[in-house]
């Protein structure tokens, strides 16, 4: 579904602040793999998503979705196929619009609706939405008239996850979406989208600072240091495998410790 | 009221009122909604008045309508395209915008700084013909309502239409927007088309009300609609869409009336753009004015309080 061919990228060339973000990362992703990513700090997680969502354009290599070259398509285009969420629950939906409003937005990305620019939501349309929010058993599809800045953060990320697979994505970007809530809620996200995403078989890449949920969620679990992938984990290797294990398996893959202060703050320090 | 105002003030300061909530609508989608404050606004207004005299004088009163709102639309372009295209500051492209409409606005005038539409037949000589002997005078009233209220009714229906969904996002969350496959470019561009045709009728409007057009009829039109936008949303809140349009319109007709008053105190002509300078000042640092006295409340009341437990240690 997804092919990345060494794909490269360095910020700030040519000066005292040049960084390596990326360094010749290849990866492939089959249909319905659900990957988890985790790394140190600076490791290049975040600019991998960029370079995949488009939000830049890489130094090298290659992008292919679904068999289609996408390395330099816009990034508005290529959202039309990659639902994506941040850690930031604001960044996915508009506050002052209501979630009814919200939705229509996103259900926007079908190809039917595409230059249907003055249709109007319609009432089957309405009554789809309200079953979807239903589903979040938030309460939500009894707010459909609100606007989204008065939801809680855990809310509007539950909101904005329906929203990126309203049409289900060719693939789902998931970067560290439930880092900014609380435990409970985190886990009823992460529940969520472990539902959604099994239900539709969805191709997604998740970057999570929980080693645990990188162990327990998806497929797979991929490890990156300084701009490379250093450890790809799946079906046997993966099972099975404690935290423990899985550090020292970094530790021999990149040469050195795993220096994440959320990962060390959430595990109580890696095991020596 | 009736004997500080007579009805015929009443009567123009609701017809400018609402020939003018145009320029308020205007604004409203592009600086409430998009967040963009187009300074091109004066010099688009001058161009619908000219563009829109010209025709009428052509013999074509309601097609000058369209003529106006058509010319416009391709000023509000030419500004979206320097700031999403080309990577022009936003206020930057209105004034470049702005700057060259002056010279292309005395070209559509034939290079004559005013025009005048004394002979022509307008569409409010058409409306006395058509309405006249129902309404009496009333009929430049029902003219300019009937053309602000048709121009809000289908702005409300515009943005809630998938296209204007998507202007709104843009304003609220860009990157929303881009993730929702919408290019933002696209939306700014079509939001800037849309507010300058409002703003281009406005101006064709208003020539053929005052059966004249003259180069600098838009100074300070970008200040004034913003006062009308400030007066109207302090008045009605920001609620819902239909409302907040609403409260554009009347925002505007209540400009006037602080105008028509200012006239009535018999404040020179002169004067007139101080005032409007003076009532926009005041408008839009009302909200803030508000706060700052109610913490110097707060804080008058607190100081007994600390004064008295000072006392006691």
């Amino acid at each position: 579904m997804l092919r990345l061919e060494s794909l490269s990228m360095t910020f700030a060339p040519g000066t005292p602040n040049q960084k390596k973000a990326l360094d010749a990362v290849s990866l492939h992703l089959a249909p319905g793999d659900f990957a988890a990513i985790v790394g140190s700090n600076g490791a290049g997680k975040s600019t991998l998503f960029g370079a995949i969502a488009g939000s830049f354009i890489p130094d090298e290599g290659r992008v292919v979705l679904d068999g289609q070259d996408v390395t330099f398509l816009p990034e508005y285009k290529r959202s039309r196929q990659i639902g994506r969420l941040f850690q930031d629950p604001m960044r996915g939906t508009a506050p002052h619009m209501t979630i009814e409003e919200n939705m229509a937005l996103a259900w926007l990305r079908t190809a039917k609706a595409q230059n249907a620019f003055f249709s109007r939501i319609s009432a089957a349309e309405r009554r789809s939405f309200r079953e979807q929010l239903a589903r979040l058993d938030m309460g939500l599809e009894d707010r459909m008239a609100q606007p989204v800045g008065l939801l809680s953060g855990g809310q509007r990320q539950a909101l904005t996850l329906l929203m990126a697979t309203l049409v289900t994505p060719k693939l789902l970007l998931l970067d560290e979406h439930t880092a900014a809530l609380d435990p409970a809620t985190a886990q009823k996200v992460l529940e969520l989208t472990r539902r959604i995403v099994a239900e539709r078989q969805i191709t997604c890449l998740m970057i999570t600072h929980n080693l645990h949920s990188a162990l327990e969620l998806g497929s797979r679990t991929l490890m990156m240091d300084a701009g490379r992938i250093v450890l790809d984990l799946a079906g046997e290797e993966r099972q099975g495998l404690t935290v423990e294990t899985l550090l020292r398996r970094f530790y021999t893959g990149a040469g050195r410790a795993l220096d994440n202060d959320r990962i060390l703050l959430s595990e109580g320090g890696p095991a020596d | 009221m009736s004997s500080f105002f007579t009805l015929a003030i009443l009567q123009s300061a609701l017809e400018l009122g609402f020939i003018y909530a145009l320029v308020a609508l205007a604004l409203f989608l592009s600086y409430s909604v998009l967040g963009i404050a187009d300074l091109s606004t004066d010099g688009c207004f001058v161009l619908g008045c000219a563009v829109g005299a010209g025709t009428a004088l052509a013999g074509h009163p309601v097609l000058a309508l369209f003529a106006a709102m058509a010319a416009g639309v391709c000023s509000g372009f030419v500004t979206a395209f320097l700031q999403t295209r080309l990577g022009v500051e936003s206020i930057l492209a209105g004034i470049i915008v702005n700057t060259g409409l002056y010279t292309v606005n005395l070209a559509v005038m034939g290079f004559s700084s005013n025009l005048n539409l004394f002979k022509a037949a307008t569409i409010f000589t058409g409306a006395q013909r058509l309405l006249g002997g129902v309404l009496g005078n009333w009929y430049k009233l029902a003219l300019a309502m009937l053309i602000t209220l048709t121009a809000a009714g289908l702005l409300r229906l515009f943005l809630s239409t998938r296209l204007g969904l998507s202007i709104r996002a843009t304003g609220d969350n860009a990157d929303m927007v881009r993730a929702s496959s919408i290019n933002p470019a696209f939306t700014i561009t079509v939001g800037l088309c849309v507010s300058g045709s409002l703003t281009a009728l406005s101006g064709a409007v208003l020539a053929q009300y005052q059966k004249a057009c003259d180069i600098n009829l838009g100074t300070g039109m970008v200040t004034i609609a913003l006062a009308s936008l400030i007066i109207g949303e302090s008045l009605l809140g920001k609620q819902k869409l239909g409302r907040r349009l609403f409260a554009a319109i009347l925002g505007s007709v209540i400009y006037r009336f602080v105008v028509a008053a200012a006239l009535r105190l018999n404040l020179p002509a002169e004067c007139l753009k101080l005032v409007s300078a003076l009532i926009v000042a005041a408008a839009i640092a009302a909200p803030q004015a508000k706060k700052l006295a109610a913490l110097r409340r707060r804080r008058a009341l607190a100081r007994p309080a600390q004064g008295r437990k000072g006392g006691e240690g």
